[in-house]
């Protein structure tokens, strides 16, 4: 008996957070200068998953697709609790929009290969979009359950779930495997275990130790600095701290479907948006004045 | 996947409930419209649903040419696999250019569902859509009127334009409110065409077991819109003012601590220290000069609009619009401007 649980999250910047360094002059967002955090619906998505494995047995798996630093999202969820964590990083998969981002995700839940839940947050704050999860379930063949409250009922294979949908709820019933996607309501995320921590804040990934062994052995040839490599993952293999890392080869992944080639949204023009930090914009007790206060809060996303 | 193809037609996702229509759908009618009239080309709604064939007449009044009604028992309600299946099956037989749908729960659900299926482009939560030329930076080729889809992004920071030209339909999901409800002319013609769309086991498997759907009742804390009005309001029946505004945005109905001593409204609607503490996405304060203990109530509000006489007054401290004036002037004023969509 026992769920085995996937977890799909995102290491994102920052964005209820910009300042203006953030915007760089041509208007493009400066990433680097936003702290990077865990994608805070995510953190539901997990808490669900630890939930599940808590009442009923089995294991959480997490996954993270990104760039190595993308591995502080995953120590963050072994602290709290996850079992597995593995990182799909590669650079092909760099400007992937969210139908090649779920299409990888897609052969990394297979490649994993048992499963009968996978939880995802609803979206992710960099994006909004709330695309991944339903068309990941999509490439994977699974209902969906967007919106994830709770579970009403766990039976063996069979489970009831209540969503939330805005305006009510509903409950469903559903065979796993399916998808589900966490709201921030869904739950409250426990805090990281500072047992847990102790241990898994010496896990690392393999790109993480390369760089760290290029960084110590400067001067050291290609073959030595390969082999203190493999000793090292070795070690780390051994005590349980292996970070899995896995690129698109790993995956199996058809190129035509990763990256810029499997996307087919494409960014056209982009324009920031002028940030009033100190102090208020003035408007004007005029008809046009408090019309076009009224546009920019549409246009904001403030009122819709 | 279907080929691109510049004949095809502008699609909506007609979506409704309980046999009834959303604004978005409607918003979406009239905007597909233009966009038709641009391309050359016909607007098409989906709609399915079971006895729902009386809403076409509706879709039709607000610009639609061809409603493609797919009736049927089983989808009485909204369930994501048959109704995604549904939309799946008519792009395929009739290559619309482009699809539309509400950036709601709802059509949030389904409409990646519906694009991963077709390997398809899909936008979210457009606020503008528009006719353009996209000249490829890599390739030099000129992609002629194409839909530019308009959206915040990075947490509203930024505005990108989107495009997809190598793999239709082009697809967008459009926040509500953001498009022009127009009034519909119910002398409008179009056709309905019934469409039968084969639903198997897989289709099926998920069971809709209970359903529950609330109107919105007051509830400051969920509230994503808060209007609230203080003792500058003046008097309780001035206090219409204030539900007025909060109606038109569709918005929860706060109140300073003057406000409620003063009996205009009850005690469940005050926000501050000593009544709830909120963090809506907007906060309007009219009338409210914004004592520490009320703004320590709502400060945390994404955004804050304050309508005072006093150009003094504390709450400009806290606020990202200020308007210095007669609230009995500008309360009506954004009324106005809400319910013209500017």
């Amino acid at each position: 008996m026992g769920y085995d649980c996937i977890v799909c999250v995102k290491q994102v910047p920052d964005t209820a957070n910009v300042t203006g360094e953030a915007m760089k002059a041509d208007g493009t967002v400066n990433r680097a200068a936003l702290p990077a955090i865990y994608n805070p619906e995510d953190l539901n998505a997990l808490e669900a998953a630890l939930e599940v494995r808590d009442r009923f047995g089995g294991t959480v798996t997490v996954i993270a697709m990104g760039p190595l630093a993308a591995c502080e999202v995953l120590r963050e969820s072994l602290y709290r609790g996850a079992d597995r964590a593995i990182l799909v990083n590669d650079r092909r998969a760099a400007a992937s929009d969210t139908l090649a981002t779920s299409y990888i995700l897609s052969c990394a839940v297979r490649k994993i290969g048992r499963y009968d839940m996978v939880f995802c947050g609803r979206q992710a704050i960099d994006g909004d979009t709330a695309q991944v999860g339903p068309q990941l379930a999509e490439k994977l063949a699974l209902p969906q359950v967007t919106y994830f409250e709770k579970f009403v009922d766990v039976a063996k294979a069979v489970v009831r779930v209540r969503r939330n949908v805005g305006n009510g709820w509903e409950v469903l019933e559903a065979k796993l495997p399916i998808l589900l996607t966490a709201l921030d309501t869904s739950n409250e995320p426990r805090p990281a275990a500072a047992r847990r921590v102790m241990k898994a804040k010496r896990c690392r990934s393999s790109g993480e130790v390369a760089a760290q062994v290029a960084a110590e052995m400067p001067q050291g040839t290609a073959e030595q600095k390969e082999a203190e490599h493999a000793k090292r993952l070795e070690q780390l293999r051994i005590k349980g701290l292996l970070i899995e890392q896995w690129d698109l080869d790993d995956l199996k992944a058809d190129l035509q479907w990763c990256g810029m080639a499997g996307s087919p949204t494409k960014v056209h023009r982009v324009q920031s948006i002028v940030l009033t930090k100190e102090g208020f914009t003035r408007v004007e007790a005029t008809e046009p004045a408090v019309r076009k206060m009224i546009h920019e809060l549409i246009e904001d996303r403030t009122l819709g | 996947m279907i080929e691109v193809n510049r004949k095809g037609d502008v699609w909506v996702y007609a979506e409704q409930e309980d046999e009834h229509l959303s604004d978005v759908s409607l918003e979406l009618c009239g905007k597909a419209r233009e966009l038709a009239d641009r391309l050359g080309v016909k607007v098409g709604a989906i709609l399915a649903g079971w006895n729902v064939r009386e809403l076409s007449y509706r879709l039709i009044a607000h610009g639609v040419d061809n409603v493609y009604y797919v009736h049927d028992t089983r989808l009485e309600h909204y369930r994501t696999l048959p109704y995604a299946k549904s939309v799946c099956r008519l792009i395929e037989k009739h290559k619309p250019q482009i699809v539309l749908y509400g950036a709601t729960p709802l059509g949030r659900d389904l409409a990646p569902r519906v694009a991963s299926y077709m390997k398809a482009g899909l936008t979210a939560d457009c606020t503008d859509l528009d006719i353009g030329d996209y000249t490829d930076p890599r390739t030099k080729n000129v992609h002629k009127d194409l839909l530019l889809q308009v959206r915040p992004a990075f947490g509203g920071n930024i505005i990108a334009t989107i495009i997809n030209f190598d793999r239709w339909p082009q697809m967008a999901t459009v926040r509500e409110g953001v498009m022009r409800l127009g009034d519909g002319d119910p002398r409008r013609t179009g056709q309905i065409i019934e469409e039968k769309v084969p639903l198997d086991d897989f289709d099926l498997a998920v069971r809709l077991i209970e359903r529950h759907r609330e109107a919105r009742k007051v509830n400051l804390k969920a509230a994503r819109i808060i209007v609230a009005g203080g003792g500058g309001v003046g008097s309780k029946d001035n206090f219409k003012l204030i539900h007025d505004l909060a109606g038109a945005l569709g918005a929860a109905v706060g109140a300073s601590r003057a406000a409620v001593d003063s009996g205009f409204v009850s005690k469940d609607h005050q926000v501050g220290q000593t009544g709830t503490t909120v963090r809506p996405a907007l906060y309007v304060a009219c009338g409210i000069s914004g004592a520490v203990q009320h703004r320590a109530g709502m400060e945390e509000s994404a955004k804050i609009i304050a309508i005072n006489w006093d150009k003094d007054a504390p709450i400009f401290s806290v606020a990202h619009y200020g308007i210095v004036g007669d609230l009995n002037k500008v309360i009506p004023m954004m009324v106005k401007a809400i319910k013209e969509r500017a």
